[in-house]
């Protein structure tokens, strides 16, 4: 396979892998966010966090290895990303860790104050994350002040608290209305009762929330924020090297692609359409379809945020041509052909499995099966 | 501006969260396979004890896990936020076996764990016992990938640099995953694991035995962890050996540092059992040798000889002078792409660029390096040796211990009298934390002995860093600190209690304490306690 087909393709990987994670891991991180408001007793809450206990944590690998493959395909990306965002990518960080131990260590010793401690480390672990990422896409939608040396070490030269400017901000709330959406739209397939009716209404507040939100951004992306070209001529062969072309701002250039491509604008038609059916096929009790038609959500409005920046991955404001793209943030040619075959081998493994482990653990969560498991379950 | 400073607490947070991590790695690979050991016996017996067996360690096993998950994110994430110019100089290659471990082995280990936990009710039991091998494998292949990937620090085959990219790119995939020093590590470490789980078990089922307490369970868990310690402790000193024996460079020099041999010895060289290093003097104050030792093991014979860290020095400056005409044409290059005179130049020398590059510790523009600012970079090469000298020797006396006592534990587990030998138990019992030990000090063994490079001979350490300012990392590692103090005393006290309270916290209603307390004990009535 050629450079140039195989540095597109690993866009669509990155994509195909961050829509996995919030997919999959979306839906532990909304039930999470949900857990101290759904669940009114320990029991009750024993039975939501019961409804993933078996899967978080395989859930979880999807943003590990979103993560692994961003750095042995975009190593530059993950570079400078990560270093630039770093006090966001720390509250990440620092947010997650109540996650493996709230899930494992919340029912091992019986207190209320205990437990009620670990429910909201888990409520933090589940939005904190969500809200950072949508905030970082915010940021990346707008341009992220870096640059380059000589010997491409980056600089980031903005402050933390700058990454939370209203549009960026916006943004944290879609990614966790849609996170919250996905995570109450499976608590739906998986409890029964008064956590049931809960959870449905849940599920429709937070699918209008990311409906309406995520319409306002696009809004905002189309007529507020300027968008960034390519003014130079590029190789999408050549070697990687991201100080070797020319970059503008543009008002709109992030509507762009949707003009040039045809098939563009049926990426966020269809994030709005399967927003919509979600909170439909929710309203209706149709949980199993509300959750398929959130999980499309998801890969619609990821997609979106990709297709409108496409070739751009991190804009530099501060350095235009230091901005960081599919062509040119990329490792080698054996890398990513090397790194593509292992995806095409085990990801098929990997969605086979994790469906056996939803089919043998699948069912009703109900508070009378954690009373009669009072040690066993989390 | 990198200052010294940023480096410095970059480093120092990378320890602490990296030797945090690895408090929790090996017990999780070793305990891993003792369990699927346990269910096998379970599976072909039939006798319900073995699976309660499974299920209590695995109590534990889960507790501990939750601690390695947690931390082993901070890793992942880590390279990114204060290695960013590590990650793009060598992401071509290091992100590669990482994204791998994802893919092959984290899923893997992840998705089973669960099924693990909470499948005993809905899988019959060949069906659960498969889910816990795959578990088990999982997790070990986590360590394959990860060690390929360390072992490419150490020992960076099958790469080359492209100025254009400035960067290393991989050219060959399977010299990375064959490599050697990868290898020998990957079964080093999961030996230390296995060790390290073995005597976890052992020392807990000891105590009951003790106590004179649930006999039938200590015992049998008891000659599990003896027969598999035994195996797992000579292999680690089988296997570490083979770690020692290697022809790289890197090794090499971290020999000469481990043994605080400053002279080139006529071969075979001696083992030095006990010295006083002296760096400043280049020499040892006192020291204590066995004769031909070392020589036999480094070299696996009699008339190779093992290079002196003066003779490494002394190669090294030569390295260092003609890597400053590497750098400097790169530079060059790195104006102009067409530059043919620099390109000549380049590839004349770019096999001691990374030399080159130690000398940016000191000068921008290293053609203007001092011979003083020359003779620190050539100083730098060698890693300190007196920390080196002492953790090797610990941990390798550590080592023997180990095996002396599964020795012991299997010969009185296979002649049927161990549960009369209260010294033994008692042994096994207050050395659970040796294999901890052990196992740190291997890490600094082998990372502090890398110095003062990231990647061996290739990347500085120094130029290494994300460019930010020491206030930031002086934020992060207080972050770190306090969250890792307080998930640690978390961790014990719970790790403490179900030890403590053993089986019965599973509510069989089968075990010490539960009939005294009229049936299953309130899981509070023991968290009072402790």
């Amino acid at each position: 396979m050629d450079y140039e087909t195989l540095k597109l393709v690993w866009w669509l990987l990155i994509g195909v892998l961050l829509v996995g994670f919030a997919i999959m891991d979306g839906h532990d991180m909304g039930m999470g966010v949900l857990l101290p408001f759904v669940g009114r007793n320990d029991l009750e809450r024993r039975a939501v966090i019961n409804t993933v206990a078996p899967h978080w944590d395989g859930n979880q690998v999807w943003f590990i290895t979103a993560g692994g493959a961003v750095f042995a395909a975009w190593p530059l990306v993950y570079a400078t990303a990560f270093s630039g965002f770093y006090w966001a990518m720390m509250a990440a960080l620092w947010a997650l860790f109540f996650r493996p131990v709230g899930f494992d260590y919340r029912s091992k010793i019986q207190n209320p104050a205990w437990r009620s401690t670990w429910d909201w480390g888990l409520f933090i672990g589940g939005a904190v994350p969500p809200i950072i990422f949508g905030v970082a896409f915010g940021n990346l939608l707008q341009g992220v002040p870096f640059h380059f040396n000589d010997i491409l070490m980056s600089t980031y030269t903005g402050s933390f608290w700058q990454l939370l400017n209203p549009f960026a901000l916006l943004a944290g709330v879609v990614s966790l209305g849609m996170i919250t959406f996905q995570g109450a739209n499976y608590l739906m397939m998986r409890t029964e009762g008064d956590i049931y009716r809960r959870v449905r209404a849940a599920s429709l507040i937070f699918g209008t929330l990311t409906f309406v939100t995520f319409a306002l951004a696009g809004w905002w992306v189309a007529t507020g924020i300027d968008g960034y070209v390519i003014t130079s001529t590029i190789d999408p062969n050549g070697l990687p090297d991201p100080l070797a072309k020319t970059v503008a701002t543009a008002a709109g250039a992030w509507m762009t692609n949707y003009h040039t491509y045809a098939w563009a604008k049926w990426v966020p038609i269809a994030a709005f359409a399967a927003l919509a059916a979600g909170i439909l096929f929710a309203r209706l009790g149709k949980a199993g379809l509300a959750f398929w038609s959130s999980s499309l959500a998801c890969a619609g409005i990821i997609g979106t945020a990709g297709v409108s920046m496409f070739p751009f991955i991190m804009p530099s404001s501060t350095d235009p041509r230091s901005s960081l793209t599919v062509y040119d943030a990329v490792s080698s040619h054996l890398t990513l052909g090397l790194m593509l075959g292992a995806t095409v081998i085990f990801m098929p493994l990997i969605i086979f499995y994790t469906s056996w482990a939803y089919k043998v653990m699948w069912g009703k969560v109900t508070t009378e099966f954690i009373a009669a498991n009072d040690k066993s379950a989390y | 501006m990198l200052t010294e400073e940023l480096v410095d607490l970059s480093r120092l947070q990378f320890a602490v969260t990296a030797l945090y991590h690895f408090l929790f790695v090996p017990l999780t690979l070793g305990l891993a396979f003792i369990l699927v050991i346990m269910e096998l016996t379970y599976v072909i017996t039939d006798r319900p004890i073995y699976k309660d067996m499974v299920r209590f360690w695995g109590k534990l096993f889960g507790i501990n896990f939750a601690l390695g998950v947690t931390t082993g994110i901070t890793m992942e994430f880590q390279f990114g936020t204060n290695w960013a110019y590590y990650s793009h100089y060598v992401g071509d290659i290091f992100g590669a076996p990482l994204a791998i471990e994802g893919l092959m082995a984290f899923f893997l280990e992840s998705t089973f764990i669960g099924l693990f936990f909470f499948g005993w009710d809905r899988l019959n039991k060949w069906k659960h016992f498969m889910v816990t091998v795959l578990m088990a494998v999982g997790s070990n292949l986590s360590a394959l990938w990860i060690l390929i990937a360390n072992g490419w620090m150490q020992d960076p085959v099958g790469a080359t640099f492209s100025f254009v990219t400035m960067r290393m790119e991989m050219s060959d995939f399977w010299a990375i995953v064959f490599n050697p020093t990868a290898q020998a590590k990957f079964v080093h470490t999961v030996s230390a694991g296995y060790v390290t789980a073995s005597l976890f078990v052992l020392g807990i089922s000891s105590y009951y035995l003790l106590k004179g307490r649930d006999l039938d369970f200590a015992r049998r868990s008891f000659r599990i962890a003896a027969g598999f310690g035994f195996a797992s402790a000579l292999s680690v000193i089988v296997l570490g050996d083979e770690s020692g024996y290697t022809v790289s460079e890197s090794q090499k020099t971290k020999m000469a540092a481990i043994e605080a041999m400053w002279e080139t010895e006529p071969a075979p060289a001696a083992f030095t059992v006990f010295a006083v290093p002296n760096e400043k003097a280049e020499r040892n104050d006192y020291q204590l040798q066995i004769p031909y030792a070392l020589g036999l093991i480094g070299t696996r014979s009699l008339t190779k000889t093992m290079p002196g860290i003066k003779e490494i020095k002394a190669r090294n400056r030569e390295r260092i002078e003609n890597g400053i005409h590497a750098v400097v044409a790169l530079e060059q290059l790195r104006r102009n792409h067409d530059d043919k005179v620099a390109l000549a130049q380049f590839d004349a020398h770019k096999a001691d660029l990374g030399f080159g590059l130690l000398l940016k510790k000191y000068i921008v523009d290293v053609s203007q390096a001092t011979p003083e600012m020359i003779q620190q970079a050539v100083d730098d090469t060698i890693p300190r040796v007196a920390p080196l000298f002492w953790s090797f020797r610990i941990m390798v006396a550590l080592g023997f211990a180990f095996l002396a006592l599964f020795t012991l534990a299997l010969f009185y587990s296979v002649k049927g009298s161990f549960l009369e030998k209260k010294w033994l138990l008692r042994w096994a019992l207050w050395f659970i934390p040796m294999p901890w030990i052990a196992a740190e000090l291997g890490w600094v063994v082998a990372e502090y002995g890398r110095q003062p490079w990231t990647i061996y001979g290739v990347l500085p350490t120094h130029i290494s860093v994300s460019n930010l300012t020491p206030a930031n990392i002086y934020g992060s590692l207080a972050g770190f600190i306090g969250f890792y103090t307080a998930l640690l005393i978390v961790e014990m006290v719970l790790m403490t209690k179900y030890a403590r309270q053993g089986p019965a916290s599973l509510g069989t209603g089968k075990y010490h304490g539960e009939k005294a307390a009229g049936g299953a004990l309130p899981a509070g009535a023991m968290a009072d306690r402790i």
